[in-house]
């Protein structure tokens, strides 16, 4: 084993990974506000009028990048949830714990933002169809990890019965994902996948992408200060 | 934008609210840490 993989594993106490988790916060919070001004910089004022739905589209630069966190952060809780339950590690278990309240927070902007985009284009604020309703059950599977961990007063049986939940929920994302492929949906195919090229125009594929940076590198930030937070009141 | 102003403006509005709050939140509760 060599000095510097030593180096990594040390990273794994959480008192050795306090002062680090600072330090990558910081970096985040600017950069998700350098990203944020520059995304609705392009967004907003860069961006040209779309040809079918005039200017209501333009909450696609805060709708699609918040749903890819919702997804995203999940995965990552679920890996950290992983981790925890196999090693036994509490600094893992201290990373989902954290993530949960930003994911939800994503998947209800996620949700809150597509319905104000649905009812001017779609005609309703909401239908039950396969992309909605997993991704309202993806909110519903973040509530249910946070609140699951605050009914169990003991840490460590909290934190394995929220990695189970957190595990089990994963099989929910790539529903989400594929829901618009396996099922007939009101809602609009993928814009933008590893596949194909986008197919949207240059300047709103841009703002979206900056929106997405920005969205996760505050999701850093805030995921990191949280743990900062914990490791501070049960040291 | 006048048309779709309150969809638009509905949700970027509740968007940032929603993240300054979260991070409003977070920063007290690490000052109460501290302290």
């Amino acid at each position: 084993m060599t000095t510097d993989s030593i180096k990594w594993f040390g990273y794994s106490s959480p008192q050795t990974f306090f002062p680090l988790a600072g330090r990558i916060a910081r970096i985040c919070a600017v950069l998700a506000v350098v990203f944020g001004v520059a995304g609705l910089y392009t967004g907003l004022f860069v961006a040209p009028t779309d040809a079918t739905q005039g200017e209501v589209y333009r909450v696609i630069f805060i709708h699609v990048p918040a749903a890819w966190m919702s997804m995203f952060l999940y995965v990552v809780m679920a890996f950290w949830a992983a981790v925890g339950l196999s090693f036994n590690t509490r600094l893992s278990f201290l990373m989902a714990r954290a993530l949960a309240p930003t994911g939800a927070l994503f998947t209800f902007i996620a949700l809150w933002t597509g319905s104000l985009w649905g009812k001017p284009t779609w005609g309703t604020w909401w239908v039950w169809d396969a992309r909605l309703t997993s991704e309202l059950i993806l909110l519903f599977l973040y509530f249910g990890f946070i609140a699951l961990q605050a009914s169990i007063d003991e840490r460590r049986r909290a934190d394995r019965a929220g990695a189970v939940l957190a595990i089990v929920g994963v099989v929910n994302i790539p529903i989400i994902y594929y829901s618009v492929k396996w099922w007939n949906t009101l809602h609009q195919g993928a814009s933008v996948s590893f596949t194909k090229a986008p197919s949207m125009a240059a300047t709103m594929f841009t703002g979206m992408i900056l929106m997405a940076l920005c969205f996760w590198m505050y999701s850093i930030a805030v995921a990191l200060t949280r743990v900062r937070c914990e490791i501070a009141e049960n040291p | 934008m006048s048309r779709h102003a309150f969809y638009i403006w509905g949700a970027y509005g509740v968007t940032f609210v929603l993240l300054a709050l979260e991070v409003y939140m977070l920063l007290k509760r690490k000052r109460e840490t501290k302290t």
